[in-house]
């Protein structure tokens, strides 16, 4: 069963091969090639998992070792996957999730001339987000964490000929990079310190070094995270984001890519267990940017960018959770999980609305969609109960138990502040995805002709796109209450991720029912907001915060004038120094030089008589010295 | 009478030449002083060859002297030839040795 | 006697070089094919020299040894051991394609002139210079080296300075007076670090009565000869210097944008991937065999140094407006990994600097030749004069971005194995050295990645907008060359098993061995 493991990534990989590569002859058949290779590649994870139920839950680990990868004295790195509990649960979604958005695809790029391009970015990516999850050692994973990287600046600037895309794929890769660069010093760190970055050796032999080595480790590692989950202060690339197609938004930077943090940290969790201060900081970050994320989503118009924020801030959860240690990381998981279904169906839906709308993304200039599209109406809302955590669906099972384990993290303050903090995030969730579902769906319509006389005529998107939304939408629904039947999600991941239940400092039933008494003013709030009086079509000034929201609370502002406007200032003077100054001494020398030369020649007079007094003048002087040394 | 008067004269003839050869323009001076400085050389030569009581200087002299011949033939002809072209023996109007 | 395999391996190229050059004027053509026929049978030998190469055996392999210069104790002695052979085989492999690159790059301005010799020429000074680089990695007689060392300045000075690129801003004799300033800085810079080593050859001779390397090596290791301690270091930075012109490291680098700038692409990829390449592999062999306790001693030194080439190549690609000199700059930055590798003392660092030396020459090459395709069809090295060129020619801009990647490091093309293992080895030995580095991959990130966003995004340029696709000749030339980056990439095993021992006699030379992991050392 484990030689199936490589069929995962193969598959896919072939398809990215073969579409980009194929040239003009595929463009017909393109996307048919790469939505069965992600279907095929999907259906040997269900084989896979099937395999897996039926053995019990300490053998169900799988292994496979391809061949050694870099052999180099004291190093080894081998091309070998590793299919656990945890992996499994990412392949599942990863594939599952892939597919029905490479079907929506279909429908979606129709038009687009470039679609077989796009199907095999594609594949690229799902090759190599599988090969994320499923390497055995931190090296292998790193080749996957890239990979994703360079699928996603690919499918961002998708349409290169928008500078916009083109920017911001190079600053989501960028931003990447530089947690990329925590990811590597962490393998460097592991390999000094434990002689090999393989997941077995390294996490069994936690407890042979130091606090401070591990929490070194952590820190880096976090640091990656931060990079490819867009947490603070990694997180301006997300917003950018948004310039590439809306199915890339839904399954990179809202289902997969963005979770890749969450599953870094989970699967290094035993590093984390030891090191309770790099615990700490994936607790802050995950804090600051569930708060950070949801105050930027209450202030955007455009609909992609609002539900970017809230991805933001979801994962600001997830990291939140697995920062809390054992009684946290199943719940990260479970989150991620129904968050993969609810925000995938989101930002589908929303790229329905798009599609109806002739690409218009400010919400301003909707309204009243409800008539015109039902089923997305009916699976976008479904999807916002969901995300709301309204009580009985996915999001509920799942929020509610992070904030118990939030509110547990220690007995005193700790639990109070992170609690409070998780709590008020879901208040502020339930705002602004209010807010949006009103705004676009509900009141009177607000779209006018455009420039050239041409008015939207928003219509129901065809089945290749609604049949995905409506699948993801049942997971919305019920996948949260699945699994948290007899606790099945959290017993299913305990052999990799250990489990502990979490004692919150208040009572369970006050926290569920505080949860809904929030989420309730928040959506109540956002009805009196917007639901009661019509949007103006052009945005207010707006407060303070309102106006700081809307520029992601300044931070490109601050990258922007320091990274930005300092870097060219760096490299402009070094290039002026290079010139004058590197150059200049090696130019300096010869010119010296030059000048010398041009001195010595005018004692070439060419009068015989003075070469004559240098000649005896010399014959003199080496006379004397001749003397002179017998003397001596 | 000591071999080293010898020397002496030689001494003085060497330095005569010498200042002849730095401070005079005609040419023909110039030669004769150079060949002057070529005697008090062979001169010297000479009287260490009686000091030492072996004949390798006087040897050296008569190479001197065929030298010092085949040199007077050579130069001679060359401020012959610039006299014609130039009108003078001044070895100052003929600074070409400079690019 | 056996075959001669390492004489013949640098022989095929010399005659070819001979042969093109005296082919009449007007058989321009068959001059071409019959340097590429050349060419390629250096390659087949190279390849039979790695198939002969027994990586667990002797150290240096398939040798010969000839009097040369009896008194001098100088000899014709080759040998090759595991990163010779990697290097032979990557010279080898890219002058081919260099070849074909620069097909018609030495064609005359005007057709019809029947009486143009120059395209022969330059096909037979590209075949000279290859000729000489083989012959240099093979060499192990110190004397030999150094005049190969120096030889091969001449071939490359008439490449630069006489076969500039096309593509210029201004006029015809501005241009003319720029090549040849960057030819003669070429030579000058070469010149006084080949004249130091020069020096420093004598002094060894003097000390050490030959020029055999594996003699004095072995006498060195025995206690037989013993040198002064100052003597030793004064030796170690003449022939350091010269390879770190070569290499170069920061602050000798200024030759290389000149001479990568105003040179055509292919030969551009000659100086870089090929030439320079010798400076690196003489650290590795000379340096470190001849003199290991002064290279133990100057290690912080130069480490700081190829660490500020890091940083500072990188940087200064990011602010250049000329592809060419952008790729330069590039190369400087790389060049500070494949220097911080070997001066790490570590397994890893040098395995991983040899095999950076084999991936940048290939990544360099790809990127740099298709960076010249692009600067022929638009006759501007000029960012800005470029823009939405991906729209106008998929191919060219995929291969390109291919490039691209390779030089940022991407993980999955072969450049990230080198790079990382660099990394782990430095930072094994010397952790902050190996993290300020690190910064280097993010500034690799946004020199390649802009320079693809001007040039190949946005809006298409009118003056870009006519612009043809790759053609089969020049995707010949990059194909293989990304096939291979892929390849290295993901199975790089052939290479590191032919270096690795190499590098083990290497660190065994110095005395060093690899730092314990903390766990094991605990234990």
């Amino acid at each position: 069963m484990e030689n199936l493991i490589a069929l995962l990534v193969a598959a896919p990989l072939l398809g990215a091969a073969v579409l980009l590569c194929g040239g003009r002859r595929l463009d017909r058949t393109g996307h048919w090639i790469g939505t069965l290779l992600a279907v095929a590649s999907f259906a040997v994870g269900v084989l896979l998992f099937t395999d897996m139920l039926g053995k019990d839950a300490e053998h169900r680990a799988l292994h496979q070792a391809l061949f050694s990868w870099i052999p180099v004295e004291g190093f080894q790195a081998d091309v070998a996957f590793q299919l656990d509990q945890l992996s499994m649960t990412f392949v599942l979604l990863i594939t599952g999730v892939g597919s029905l958005i490479h079907i929506y695809s279909i429908g979606y790029m129709e038009h687009d001339e470039r679609r077989r391009r796009f199907f095999g970015y594609l594949n690229l990516f799902l090759a190599a987000m599988l090969l994320l999850v499923i390497a055995d050692n931190y090296l292998l994973l790193y080749v996957g964490w890239e990979g994703v990287g360079l699928a996603s600046y690919l499918l961002i600037g998708f349409w290169q000929h928008k500078p916009s895309a083109a920017t911001a794929a190079k600053k989501a890769f960028l931003v990447n990079r530089v947690g990329d660069m925590g990811l590597s010093i962490a393998i460097m760190l592991m390999f000094t310190t434990f002689g090999t970055f393989a997941f077995g050796p390294v996490l069994e032999s936690v407890g042979d070094t130091g606090e401070g080595k591990l929490t070194a480790i952590g820190l880096m590692l976090l640091l990656a995270a931060c990079g490819k989950s867009a947490q603070v202060p990694l997180q301006s690339w997300l917003g950018d984001a948004m310039e590439g197609p809306t199915p890339v938004s839904a399954l990179i930077h809202a289902a997969t890519m963005v979770t890749a943090g969450v599953y870094l940290i989970t699967r290094s969790g035993a590093i984390f267990n030891a090191a309770p201060d790099a615990q700490l900081a994936v607790v802050i970050v995950g804090a600051v940017t569930l708060i950070f994320g949801a105050i930027v989503g209450c202030a955007k118009d455009d609909i992609k960018k609002a539900l970017a924020g809230s991805t933001m801030s979801q994962i600001g959860y997830m990291i939140l959770a697995a920062g809390l240690g054992p009684i946290g990381y199943a719940f990260a998981i479970m989150h991620l999980v129904t968050h993969g279904f609810f925000k995938a169906g989101l930002f589908l839906g929303a790229g329905s609305v798009m599609h109806g709308m002739n690409d218009e993304v400010d919400m301003r200039k909707y309204g009243g969609l409800r008539k015109y599209m039902p089923v997305t109406f009916v699976t976008f809302g479904l999807g916002y109960l969901a995300i709301i955590g309204f009580p009985g669906l996915s999001g509920f099972w799942s929020k509610d138990k992070i904030i118990e384990a939030a509110f547990a993290y220690d007995d005193g303050i700790r639990g109070w502040i992170f609690g409070g903090v998780a709590l008020l995030g879901a208040g502020i969730t339930a705002f602004y995805m209010t807010r949006v579902m009103i705004m676009t769906f509900f009141g009177e319509k607000r779209w006018q002709p455009d420039e050239s006389g041409n008015e939207p005529h928003p219509h129901e998107s065809p089945k290749s796109m609604t049949i995905p939304m409506i699948v993801l939408a049942f997971g919305s629904v019920f996948a949260g209450g699945l699994f948290s039947l007899n606790e099945s999600f959290v017993k299913w991941l305990e052999p990799v991720t250990q489990f502990e239940h979490p004692h919150p400092v208040i009572s369970v039933p006050a926290i569920t029912a505080s949860t809904v008494v929030v989420l309730l003013l928040g959506a109540g709030l956002a009805y009196l907001m917007y639901g009661r009086k019509p949007v103006p079509v052009t945005a207010p000034r707006g407060s303070l915060l309102t106006r700081a929201a809307r520029r992601d609370l300044l931070q490109d502002d601050f990258n922007h004038v320091v990274l930005v406007r300092g870097g060219e200032h760096l490299t402009r003077s070094l290039v002026y120094v290079d010139h004058t100054v590197v150059d200049g001494v090696v130019n300096g020398t010869a010119a010296g030089f030059g000048g010398l030369s041009g001195r010595l020649r005018k004692l070439q007079n060419g009068f015989a008589r003075s070469y004559a007094v240098s000649m005896f003048g010399g014959t003199a002087i080496l006379i004397a010295a001749t003397l002179l040394m017998r003397a001596v | 009478m000591s071999p080293v008067n010898y020397l002496y004269l030689a001494a003085l003839l060497f330095a005569i030449g010498a200042t002849g050869v730095l401070i005079r323009r005609n040419a023909i001076v110039v030669f004769m002083c150079i060949e002057l400085m070529l005697n008090a050389c062979n001169l010297t030569l000479v009287a260490f060859s009686r000091m030492h009581g072996n004949l390798d200087g006087q040897i050296i002299a008569f190479f001197t002297m065929v030298v010092a011949a085949a040199e007077v033939v050579v130069g001679l002809a060359i401020i012959v030839s610039l006299f014609r072209s130039r009108h003078s023996a001044s070895v100052d109007d003929a600074s070409l040795m400079k690019l | 006697m056996s075959f001669p395999l390492l004489t013949a391996t640098a022989a095929v190229p010399a005659i070819g070089a001979i042969v093109t050059a005296a082919v009449p004027a007007a058989r321009r053509t068959a001059a071409k094919w019959l340097a590429l026929f050349f060419s390629l049978v250096t390659l087949v030998l190279a390849v039979l020299i790695g198939v002969r190469f027994a990586p667990g055996g002797d150290r240096y392999q398939l040798t010969e040894s000839h009097s040369w210069i009896a008194d001098f104790g100088v000899r014709y002695e080759l040998g090759v051991d595991g990163i010779g052979v990697a290097l032979i085989g990557l010279t080898a492999l890219l002058i081919p394609f260099v070849l074909l690159a620069g097909w018609h790059d030495a064609d005359p301005q005007e057709t019809g002139s029947k009486r143009w010799r120059p395209t022969q020429g330059f096909f037979a000074l590209i075949l000279m210079v290859e000729a000489m680089v083989i012959l240099s990695f093979e060499a192990t007689d110190v004397f030999l080296f150094y005049i190969l060392f120096e030889a091969m300045l001449i071939p490359m000075y008439f490449l630069i300075g006489g076969f500039g690129d096309r593509a210029h801003a201004g006029s015809d004799e501005k241009a003319a007076a720029q090549r040849s300033y960057a030819a003669v800085k070429f030579l000058l810079y070469n010149l006084v670090g080949g004249l130091i080593m020069l020096a420093a050859v004598i002094g060894l001779y003097v000390v050490a009565g030959n020029f055999s390397l594996q003699e004095i090596a072995a006498a060195r290791a025995s206690g037989e000869l013993q040198m002064a301690t100052s003597t030793e270091r004064w030796l170690f930075l003449g022939f350091f210097f010269a390879f770190a012109v070569k290499a170069p490291l920061w602050p000798l680098h200024t030759w290389l944008p000149n001479a990568m700038g105003e040179a055509t692409a292919p030969v551009a990829v000659l100086i870089t991937a090929v030439v320079d390449k010798v400076g690196t592999f003489a650290m590795l062999r000379f340096c470190l065999q001849l003199f290991p306790e002064a290279s133990k001693w100057a290690t912080p030194a130069i480490l700081v140094l190829a660490l500020i080439s890091i940083v500072y190549g990188a940087l200064l690609a990011v602010g250049q407006r000329d592809i060419k000199r952008l790729v330069a700059y590039a190369s400087i930055s790389h060049f500070g990994f494949i220097i911080m590798g070997i001066f790490a003392m570590t397994s890893q660092g040098q395995s991983g600097a040899t095999l950076y030396m084999v991936n940048h020459g290939v990544s360099t090459a790809a990127l740099m030749l298709v960076a010249g395709f692009l600067i022929s069809r638009r006759g501007s090295r000029l960012i800005a004069d470029y823009g939405g060129v991906q729209k106008v020619a998929p191919v060219l801009a995929g291969t390109f971005l291919v490039g691209s990647l390779a030089t940022l490091s991407l993980p999955g093309l072969a450049p990230f194995v080198s790079e990382f293992l660099v990394l782990v080895g430095t930072f094994a030995r010397y952790p902050a050295i190996g993290i300020i580095a690190t910064f280097g991959i993010v500034l690799a990130a946004l020199y390649s990645l802009v320079l693809y966003q001007r040039t190949m995004t946005g809006p298409v340029k009118p003056e870009v907008s006519a612009m043809p696709d790759l053609k089969v000749r020049e995707l010949v030339v990059v194909a293989p060359l990304i096939a291979l980056l892929i390849f290295l990439g993901v199975y790089p095993k052939p290479v590191t098993d032919l270096v690795n021992p190499a590098v083990g006699h290497t660190l065994s030379d110095v005395h060093e061995k690899d730092p314990k992991p903390e766990v094991e050392a605990a234990k």
